[in-house]
């Protein structure tokens, strides 16, 4: 059904799109200005000639971030606690979700419950760091693992998700002989693909971008996390890590700033890159789970 | 005699029976209450555990004593909490950032939702969509990075722009006036597009025959806007809004701790980030826990407040 479009109309358009490309724009001009800066030659970029477009071409900044033995050791400790423990994460929700996805499991809604109350009262920063503290996990690579190995929020959306999976398939299983963690692994997991994506994406993403962990629970440098060194290049207000590691090589064409945009793009990359192929999972998890609030 | 043993056997044995039947179905289903256990298990250790822990308010609390032998000293933390005399800037900071939020970034995503919905240009929605929910994934240390970048005085963005049109560079970040705007304006930038998701899912939850209705009687964009996209909004709005009354005392410590520097404690120093430098770096566990019950209780007063306020004006409330 075409219907005509009054002038008003027209005018609100045109303005509506204006104000939403001003939106985007506000979004990647931060993004554009550091990739510019990380790739200007150092004497552009202390001299404020870097806008939106590297000034020159220089690729010294990324070279010096690849040679710094500190940012792979952090970059290592992310590495595997995205890895290991987004796999903890996923067994832990699956496993946990499976069985309260049963509408005929006795005891459901006390456990439900039980999960929900977790969500609202949240536990304090100090008994939290105390617990950690006493399961001897300070300053080991568990308390940047284990304290968030489960999150009720992404159980929820797994639990809401697999209720929708036709019972009667599990049932067939069941006939043939199936157990309950063949059927998980073998049926359960292959059917529930946009929530396993979602949900490993979520967690990574998470694990990729904690620092807050790190803060609480670890003071040996060998254990920061990507961003925690990112952090501590940054917030310092100085920069002091970055000019004492140049003060080794003088024949690069970097400076203290170039190096921490480039240390701060580095970091960005991946969730760049793996966002195009995910959004449409992501966006669809969201909204499951602001339906289901 | 007899008919009275029989219905006095009767209760007593349905509950035993209802025990066996459900002892039955746990061994029957042995496998799925296994797979619950460490689940189970997780939310007990790290969430209740630590949730009991505040004990430590009302304790001397002593690291090699633990909490079962530390002494009780009632509400002696809360009292040297009271008297702290950087107090009120805590607080005032605390709940004027937290009103700021309310009062700019929790209308910026219900704006964003309804432009979006009125975007007829599927492709042009989507790119939008796209761009605008990317900050929600970079981190809080990478969002401070961009900041700290766009308002360097040597190199920033902003500053070249001011320079350019005869301005003074400034130093935002160490300003404590700045402070406020760069939190809010950072979060608006980060968590718009994300947030706006949920109102997107109202929005389109409203059904088709609303607007149908309002077209044939006349009703333009705007008149469909007001009285059937909004009323269709309201109940998320008010939800929302809500929860957001309830941790009004939680700004997000990682955002504001990230941006906080010794310069800028007049004006962002906030409970949360006072408790970690007291609590976790000044080992004061007692005093940073009762902190953390404050908050948690003038959150819920608020709460309740705010849902029985909300109930009596607009019917919506979360409980």
């Amino acid at each position: 059904m075409k219907i005509k479009t009054s002038f008003g109309e027209k005018c609100f358009d045109i303005a509506n799109t204006a104000f939403l490309l001003l939106a985007c724009l506000l979004v990647i001009l931060p993004l554009m200005h550091v990739v510019a800066g990380s790739l200007s030659e150092t004497n552009a970029l202390i001299h404020s000639q870097v806008k939106l477009w590297p000034v020159g071409f220089n690729l010294d900044n990324y070279i010096l971030v690849f040679k710094n033995t500190t940012f792979w050791r952090s970059f290592g400790v992310t590495l595997f606690v995205v890895v290991v423990g987004t796999m903890i994460n996923m067994v832990l929700t699956v496993l946990t979700a499976y069985p309260l996805s049963k509408p005929y499991l006795k005891g459901r809604r006390p456990f439900m419950l039980y999960i929900i109350f977790t969500m609202i009262f949240q536990a304090p920063m100090i008994p939290t760091y105390l617990l950690v503290k006493a399961l001897d996990m300070l300053n080991t690579i568990w308390a940047l693992i284990i304290p968030g190995a489960l999150s009720a929020f992404n159980l929820i959306l797994c639990i809401t998700f697999f209720r929708s999976l036709p019972e009667e398939l599990f049932e067939a299983a069941r006939v043939d002989g199936m157990s309950e963690y063949r059927i998980v692994w073998r049926i359960t997991m292959p059917l529930s693909l946009p929530i396993v994506v979602t949900l490993l994406l979520f967690y990574a993403v998470a694990h990729w971008n904690n620092y807050y962990s790190a803060l609480l629970y670890i003071t040996d440098a060998k254990l920061r996390p990507l961003q925690m060194y990112l952090y501590m290049l940054l917030a310092q207000y100085d920069t002091s890590d970055a000019r004492s590691f140049m003060s080794t090589i003088t024949t690069w064409d970097v400076s203290p700033q170039g190096l921490q945009m480039a240390t701060i793009i580095v970091a960005t990359v991946p969730i760049l890159l793996i966002y195009p192929f995910v959004q449409k999972h992501f966006i669809k998890g969201a909204m499951l789970g602001s339906l289901k609030e | 005699m007899n008919t009275q043993t029989t219905t006095a056997a009767v209760p007593k044995a349905a509950p035993q029976a209802g025990f066996v039947r459900t002892l039955k179905f746990v061994v029957r289903h042995r496998a799925l209450y296994f797979m619950l256990a460490p689940g189970m298990l997780y939310f007990l250790v790290f969430k209740y555990v630590p949730l009991l822990g505040s004990v430590i308010a009302f304790q001397d609390y002593n690291i090699f004593k633990g909490f079962l032998e530390s002494e009780w000293v009632g509400f002696k933390w809360f009292e040297e909490f009271f008297t702290y005399p950087n107090l009120k800037r805590l607080i005032v900071n605390t709940l004027l950032i937290s009103f700021y939020q309310i009062l700019f970034a929790f209308p910026a995503p219900i704006l964003l939702a309804v432009l979006l919905n009125e975007v007829r240009n599927m492709a042009f929605k989507r790119f939008v969509q796209t761009v605008v929910y990317l900050p929600h994934f970079l981190s809080w240390t990478i969002v401070f990075g961009f900041v700290y970048m766009l308002l360097s005085v040597q190199t920033g963005l902003v500053n070249q722009a001011i320079q350019a049109m005869g301005g003074e560079p400034v130093s935002f970040l160490q300003k404590a006036e700045y402070f406020r705007t760069i939190i809010i304006a950072s979060g608006i930038w980060k968590e718009m597009g994300w947030s706006a998701i949920i109102f997107l899912a109202a929005i389109a939850g409203i059904s088709p025959s609303l607007y149908e209705a309002a077209r044939i009687d006349g009703a333009n964009r705007w008149k469909q806007f007001v009285h059937v996209t909004l009323p269709g909004l309201l109940p998320a709005i008010m939800i929302l809004l809500l929860l957001k009354i309830g941790h009004i005392m939680d700004l997000g410590f990682e955002q504001i701790y990230l941006f906080l520097n010794p310069l800028t404690l007049s004006t962002g120093d906030v409970l949360d980030t006072y408790a970690y430098r007291a609590g976790i770096l000044g080992g004061k566990y007692s005093l940073t826990t009762a902190i953390g019950l404050f908050k948690s209780v003038i959150g819920f007063l608020l709460l309740v407040v705010a849902n029985r306020a909300s109930k009596a004006t607009t019917g919506e409330g979360i409980y």
